[in-house]
């Protein structure tokens, strides 16, 4: 009976990757490397859309990066040396960018380029690289501001004192001392961010506009508007080696990471002054914080006939409820599909994670390795990897699921799957051994253990799981843009995108009321999941 | 301001050197320090001794320019300090856990003050390796900090301080972390150390046994205040309060009823705690002085101490035992010396 149980721990997360991962992914590999495709592969250097598509997505990121890191760098010193009140808010704050759907924060920018008159004239920032940078920032703060945060906040603050004791100005022993031990988790978050930037589908897509491509927009206009599979698969090629060369140098610089040693601290860091304080949440304020304003602004206002303020109104969210002209759903239908993928792919997510979370702590060594890295691979691929996969590999036999009303929640389960893991696996591993020894010195037999010991902490670290799995499948778009072939299922972010993409103010409005739920409803779930998950034992963070 | 030599500059008294001015502190509306003066001259060692959480290493940091004081002010040499910032105090301090840097050698720690006072690389080499000297680390230049015994980092942290010259040394319990032997080494060391190079030094401890062993004079600290302030022997011989009685290691504090009496006969004019010095008591042949039984027999740095009992007062008294030994429930006279009665504020 426990054997039984423990083959189903490793044969369902297997076969789950297997199928909906790895088979698509190879799939890629042997057309991509067949004679036709390497045809095509070979072609690739020369053509000059490539290298013009090659060098935009390097460039844009290397800049986003860079950009990231400045704007959060002074808040995270903020966050992790200094006291002021609503730290913690500011903290719950600045990650809420980074949780919502891509297209959401298309919209938003859309709304602010707008708003500010930023469309057309010599500032222009509409449909250019700007644009798209801005928002890479939006999203990636959060990233910078918690991880070198947290690490700056473990550094002991007395070396630094040291320095300054003396001698050394504030600038001398930030460059001598706390900079030189800072800069592996700066580095780390860098790679990460990068990473980010470089496989940026959703944002590109709306920001960019035609003429600004990146290779993961390029697969998407080959496969899904073109059909030319054959192009989409050279350029999938180039993106997963680059992807997976750019993995391995992150977790090699995570690894430098784990260096630091965590302080008790006695003296309680000073507090803010007034002037950094302000700065501070003047920057995030205006980087993380306008947008999201004027898109909630602008779905609540008629748009400018002549140039005049229209007032406000409530008609764009009511409008939700209409069936579109162009589309067979109406917006709150397609939202309606957005949830029930989203509880579907969380319970996907959380039966698939929360077994292999068992085998990588529990299992045998070569099979929790295996579990560790390999359920973390459709994180690293990007989403447009995991649905073009699933596109060329799963419409034809022997696994046709095109017509499956299961395609997109597995899809969506495949990228939540890591998240509920990065959450089970620490807290699983952090259940105190002394708790289980002490209830065993009582008497509890080894499955009483399990049940009043491990489950209780490990049930509430699955909902943890669960919910980030919930709000990532309600704003994932890359992936799902190459599944649904029924117009009926399209999800919130693709009828959104479409939305975003027609002119006109009415659907402008409704586009922008769209996103603002889209946006509540993702936020909220995240919010309220990791309140209620802090509370308890659950370690782990995205 | 960037003074950092240590000698008295003509036309000055010599042994003015830090003042502290009815300094206080609060953390968030909490009061750690209230109203401290306190004076170190030039070649001066002052111990600070209080228990963990008295605002010892708060008023360290305030003194190095670490914390904002709330009032109050630092000088040196009647030079108001308190918004110098913290680099151009030439002050230095030593932590109670080294806060080595990491990512430098043993070399590039002791020369970090140099670095920063743009001293020229082989001046800096010369000076690095005679602080090392100085601290009993000949060689340990190429060495990682991460491959130092304890008491070599807390060396090197010493030795990292030293080398840039400061005019007052401060040491926020440097021997804390270390067990009671090298401690106890290490203790006798840095006393001849300091007398050796003259400094003007503020010494934070909460170890009497330390504070004895190094002190020119010992401050005792008890909530946020300074109780007791004299040379060792007069903070022994009169504790002032029972807070710096019990700091400085003393056992007999005995409640006087109304009338200023107890077990032992009247010792007070009134009620309070009387403390009697135990250096001042001995065991004596009955007849000699009070009737007491011994209850107890321990030992102290090898020495017999008796509990005995009188009435219902227990006192400690050190046992010669080249005169003779006691064993528990000997009848015993315990006999006081004139000055063995103190009187204590509480």
């Amino acid at each position: 009976m426990r054997r039984a149980l423990a083959a189903l721990a490793v044969v369902v997360p297997a076969a789950f990757l297997g199928i909906f991962f790895l088979y698509p992914v190879g799939s890629i590999l042997v057309r991509g490397l067949g004679a036709e495709g390497l045809r095509r592969l070979v072609e690739l250097p020369g053509r000059s859309s490539f290298r013009g598509v090659a060098w935009f997505t390097l460039w844009q990121a290397v800049a986003s990066t860079v950009l990231t890191v400045a704007v959060a760098l002074p808040g995270a010193h903020l966050l992790a040396r200094r006291r002021f009140r609503g730290r913690s808010l500011l903290r719950a704050a600045a990650t809420v960018p980074f949780v919502l759907p891509t297209v959401v924060v298309g919209g938003a920018f859309l709304a602010l380029f707008e708003r500010l008159g930023l469309n057309d004239g010599p500032l222009r920032l509409t449909r250019t690289a700007g644009a798209i940078l801005a928002a890479h920032v939006f999203f990636n703060v959060a990233v910078v501001l918690r991880t070198v945060g947290t690490f700056w906040e473990g550094l002991d603050p007395r070396v630094a004192e040291q320095a300054r004791v003396l001698g050394a100005s504030p600038a001398q022993a930030f460059r001598w001392v706390t900079w030189p031990r800072l800069w592996p988790a700066v580095a780390a978050a860098s790679a990460i961010v990068f990473l980010f930037c470089f496989t940026s589908f959703g944002v590109v897509l709306v920001l960019g506009g035609p003429t600004r491509a990146t290779l993961e927009t390029e697969i998407w206009r080959h496969a899904v508007f073109r059909g030319d599979l054959a192009s989409a698969t050279a350029l999938a090629l180039v993106q997963l080696a680059a992807v997976v060369a750019m993995v391995m140098v992150t977790n090699r610089l995570q690894r430098r990471r784990a260096v630091a040693q965590r302080v008790v601290r006695r003296v309680p860091p000073p507090r803010a002054s007034g002037r950094l304080l302000a700065a501070n949440l003047a920057l995030l304020g205006v980087v993380l914080g306008l947008p999201i304003a004027v898109l909630v602004e602008r779905s609540l206002t008629r748009g400018r006939s002549g140039g005049g303020w229209g007032g406000f109104t409530l008609d764009h969210y009511g409008a939700l409820a209409d069936r579109l002209s162009l589309l067979p759903v109406s917006a709150l239908g397609a939202l309606r599909n957005s949830l029930v993928f989203a509880v579907l792919a969380a319970g996907l997510a959380v039966v698939v994670g929360g077994l292999a979370s068992v085998v990588v702590v529990h299992g045998r060594r070569t099979a929790a390795r295996a579990f560790d890295l390999g359920m973390m691979l459709p994180l690293g691929a990007s989403a447009v990897t995991v649905g073009f996969g699933m596109l060329i590999a799963l419409s034809e036999p022997p696994l046709d699921f095109r017509s499956s009303r299961w395609l997109v929640p597995v899809a969506h389960a495949l990228i939540g799957v890591p998240f509920v893991m990065r959450v089970v696996v620490p807290t699983l591993r952090g259940i105190d051994v002394r708790l289980r020894e002490a209830a065993a010195t009582l008497g509890a037999a080894p499955a009483r253990v399990r049940r009043e010991i491990d489950m209780p902490i490990a049930a509430r670290a699955l909902a943890v799981g669960a919910g980030f799995s919930f709000a990532v499948s309600l704003g994932e778009f890359g992936a799902t843009s190459f599944l649904p072939r029924h117009p009926d299922r399209l999800t919130a972010p693709l009828v959104l995108f479409r939305l975003l993409s027609q002119p006109g103010d009415a659907l402008r409005g409704q586009a922008m009321a769209l996103a603002v739920v889209l946006m509540l409803v993702t936020a909220l779930s995240v919010l309220a999941i990791e309140g209620w998950g802090r509370r308890g034992t659950v370690r782990g963070d995205l | 301001m960037t003074g950092r030599s240590g000698g008295a500059r003509p036309g000055e008294s010599p042994s003015a050197g830090l003042e502290i001015e009815a300094l206080s502190m609060a953390f968030d509306g909490e009061s750690v320090l209230s109203g401290v003066d306190l004076m170190v001259a030039r070649g001066e060692v002052v111990v600070l001794l209080g228990p963990s959480g008295c605002g010892k290493s708060t008023l360290l940091r305030a003194v190095a320019g670490l914390e904002q004081p709330l009032a109050g002010r630092v000088l040196w040499d009647g030079e108001d300090l308190t918004d110098v910032p913290t680099h151009q105090r030439g002050f230095g301090l030593v932590f109670q856990d080294h806060a080595l840097f990491g990512h430098r050698d043993v070399a590039g720690n002791v020369a970090f003050g140099l670095r920063v006072a743009g001293l020229a690389t082989e001046a800096r080499a010369h000076r690095v390796a005679r602080s090392l000297t100085l601290v009993g680390l000949e060689g340990f230049e190429g060495r990682r900090v991460d491959t130092l015994s304890g008491g070599e980092a807390q060396r090197v942290a010493l030795a990292r301080s030293l080398a840039a010259a400061p005019r007052l040394l401060m040491l926020d319990e440097p021997l804390g972390s270390l067990d009671r032997s090298l401690r106890e080494r290490l203790t006798a060391e840095l006393g001849v150390l300091l007398r050796r190079l003259g400094l003007a030094a503020l010494h934070v401890t909460h170890d009497r046994d330390e504070a004895f062993a190094l002190a020119d004079r010992i401050a005792v600290l008890g909530a946020g205040r300074i109780d007791r302030i004299g040379t060792p022997d007069e903070v022994w011989n009169d504790p002032g309060t029972v807070h710096a009685a019990r700091c400085l290691g003393h056992e007999n504090l005995v409640g006087l009823d109304d009338a200023g009496a107890c077990a032992l006969g009247r010792l007070g004019s009134g009620p309070g705690i009387v403390l009697l010095r135990s250096d001042s008591l001995s065991v004596g042949t009955p007849g000699e002085g009070v009737s007491a039984v011994v209850v107890a027999t321990s030992r102290r740095s090898g020495r017999m101490v008796a509990h005995v009992r009188v009435g219902r007062l227990e006192v400690r008294v050190p046992v010669d035992e080249s005169i003779h030994g006691v064993s528990v429930g000997d009848p015993v006279d315990l006999v006081m010396g004139h000055d063995a009665v103190v009187p204590l504020s509480s």
